[in-house]
């Protein structure tokens, strides 16, 4: 077990390394000029190259990539003289738009898109597999088919579509709940909540018809196998038979994709965060999109690969912990 | 030489329901078995209708809208209210003889034109990627699953690294540095570079099963080299599982273009894709919801008829396949 994960953590730093270095070759051979967007509009030729060469631009390729890298675990000095910004662990660049490092602008928005991402999976966790299970165990009915219809539909439903009619049907008409507002958890759970509800039906909406459709096809595997058939056999109650034989089987491929799903939402779901105006990562990304700020877009790509890279290695350890049958 | 085709290895009897009719022993390729399929299922019939309709309407695009009358980009301020902030005249967005879905507020753009042009360009690009993605994840899956070893581990690496990218983050930066190129053909190869990965692992556990089989071998000991026998006899033994993965693929595609495209990065004005329209409509939902809702209602469609026609073919082709 210790050398497997050791080995897997190797391999995770030669991924993060690669897509960094990809991420980074892209961004390098690209037009966009980072410099003439930190320079501004009344940009003289002069000025210009000052920029470029204090932002290390005027440097060869793998000079910037090692330089970033150094960054990234000893910190660094950003430009010369006395405008010389410390940069220190983990530097992941500095933000010229916001006069901030683009570490401390990721700490800061990442709370809100967890709060985004965790709220909305436990929404899409009980009400995809509750329909998925339940689907599953009446396979062939009515209610099998209703159920299955309403979660194709619901999934072909642009998330953007579903966040507007959202807004209209509860906000505006209803009145039931105010304009979504960001509000932090630890100022007020319950404002927290109040605000972050749409944002999470928006969401999970999309997520529980995947999770339905998924949880379906492999519940109703699961319920075939030989094991459940001895379970019935030997006079063990349905709900038992289900519950401790059916789902431990059905619900291991639900749990890579949920691994995958959560992982690349934490680092921002863009267009949620960017219809309810939360301020989250998906929104910092998009703006600095806007601003052509490039080391925050180039933090945020590198902060969602690490989150999808780490969600898979959390999940193939917990395989070990539902199915005794894989072992490292 | 005859093709074996999959399912061919064992007897058909042995499948269960499996009519005992002398044209039903032959082994079927996987496109009768699929027309089978759907024609046997009321819903998927009806979304191969839906399907064979916006594929016409795109593929007509140029036609239609001078039907109607109107071509996409053309303005008409008769149309729209000025005094009502440049609103459409008449009830439901503007719907009339004249345009036949309305128009745009401000503009006067007829609807009918731009929805079917937008439907042009939403179905070319998911088409188009999904085809670069089927492609080379095909060839990457057969290849690692033929040639093994070194070829393998290198290609099985690179799914790896492929799929822990951020994509939908990735393709947003992408597009959204890139300047002066093609909109279309840039979204496309975007769109298409990330996908690959899940097809040919697909690809690769199915070539790993049929490369020892009889016909494999025997057309080795005959001395076929190794492209002929990859084309001859391993592609076509993993084009039903292909087949399903593909129709299971356009639809994430759909959504992915039009997802680009509504947060600004995708095809710019004056092209039009569903969801470049709607995310010009959204701040008019309310003064002029039928503006919003009809390239929403045409987006909604696209993916859900793909959707169940893919979830037919599925369970036919690839019975055991698991959601990518």
């Amino acid at each position: 077990m210790i050398l497997y994960l050791a080995r897997r953590l190797v391999g995770v730093a030669g991924v993060m390394l690669a897509i960094c270095l990809v991420t980074f070759t892209i961004f390098y051979l690209l037009p966009a000029d980072p410099a003439a967007a930190a320079c501004g509009k009344t940009c003289t030729p002069e000025r210009l190259a000052e920029v470029r060469h204090s932002m290390g631009l005027d440097e060869p390729l793998w000079r910037q990539f090692t330089d970033y890298l150094t960054g990234i675990f000893a910190g660094r000095e950003l430009g010369e003289g006395p405008h010389a910004l410390q940069c220190g662990f983990p530097c992941f660049g500095y933000s010229y738009e916001y006069s901030l490092p683009v570490w401390d602008l990721l700490t800061d928005r990442l709370p809100v898109s967890a709060s985004l991402a965790f709220g909305a999976a436990l929404m899409w966790l009980v009400l995809g597999l509750g329909t998925g299970i339940a689907a599953a165990l009446r396979k062939g009915t009515r209610t099998d088919r209703t159920l299955m219809v309403g979660a194709v539909a619901a999934a072909s439903l642009p998330v953007y579509f579903t966040a507007v009619m959202l807004i209209h049907g509860v906000v505006r008409v209803a009145g039931v709940l105010p304009y979504p507002e960001y509000a932090a958890l630890t100022d007020d759970p319950l404002d927290w909540a109040a605000n972050l509800l749409l944002p999470w039906t928006a969401l999970a909406l999309l997520y529980a018809a995947m999770y339905a459709r998924q949880s379906r096809s492999s519940m109703i595997e699961a319920m075939a196998q030989p094991y459940i058939r001895t379970a019935r056999a030997k006079g063990m109650p349905e709900r038992a038979v289900v519950v401790k034989h059916g789902l431990r089987s059905g619900m291991t491929p639900v749990l890579t994709i949920f691994g995958m799903d959560l992982g690349g939402l934490l680092a921002g779901a863009v267009i949620t965060e960017s219809i309810f105006g939360i301020p989250g990562v998906g929104r910092l990304f998009f703006d600095a999109l806007q601003r052509s700020d490039q080391p925050v877009i180039l933090g945020v790509t590198l902060l969602a690969a690490f989150f999808i890279v780490a969600a898979n290695l959390v999940v193939d350890i917990l395989y070990a912990v539902v199915d005794p049958r894989v072992r490292y | 030489m005859t093709v074996l085709r999959k399912g061919s290895g064992r007897p058909r009897s042995e499948r269960a329901g499996a009519p005992a009719d002398p044209e039903e022993e032959a082994g079927r390729s996987p496109w009768r078995l699929a027309w089978h399929a759907v024609r046997g299922d009321r819903g998927a019939c009806a979304a191969l209708v839906v399907v064979a309709l916006l594929v016409f309407m795109a593929a007509a695009a140029p036609l239609l809208s001078a039907l109607g009358g109107w071509s996409p980009t053309e303005f008409d301020k008769t149309a729209v209210d000025p005094y009502l902030g440049g609103l459409p005249k008449g009830p439901l967005g503007g719907i009339s003889a004249e345009h036949w879905l309305g128009v745009e507020p401000v503009t006067g753009r007829d609807l009918f034109a731009r929805v079917v042009h937008g439907g042009q360009v939403s179905l070319f690009i998911s088409f188009a990627a999904t085809a670069i993605v089927v492609v080379v994840g095909t060839a990457a899956g057969i290849a690692a699953g033929y040639f093994g070893g070194r070829v393998d581990t290198v290609l099985s690496r690179l799914m790896d690294l492929t799929m822990s990218f951020p994509s939908l983050i990735f393709m947003i930066a992408m597009m959204a540095v890139a300047q002066d190129v093609n909109r279309v053909l840039l979204m496309t190869g975007v769109i298409g570079i990330f996908g690959w990965p899940g097809i040919a692992r697909v690809v690769r556990g199915e070539t790993l099963s049929v490369k020892h089989r009889e016909y494999v071998d025997a057309a080795r000991a005959g001395g076929f080299g190794a492209w002929r026998i990859v084309t001859r006899e391993i592609l076509p033994n993993v084009s039903g599982p292909v087949i399903a993965y593909t129709t299971l693929l356009i639809p994430g595609m759909i959504s992915t273009e039009a997802a680009l495209s509504f947060l600004g990065v995708g095809v710019q004005p004056p092209t039009s894709s569903w969801g470049q329209m709607i995310s010009e409509a959204v701040s008019y939902y309310e003064t002029d919801p039928m503006y919003f809702v009809i390239p929403s209602a045409f987006l909604f469609l696209a993916v859900l008829a793909f959707t169940v026609l893919a979830d037919t073919l599925r369970e036919t082709l690839d019975p055991r396949g698991d959601r990518a």
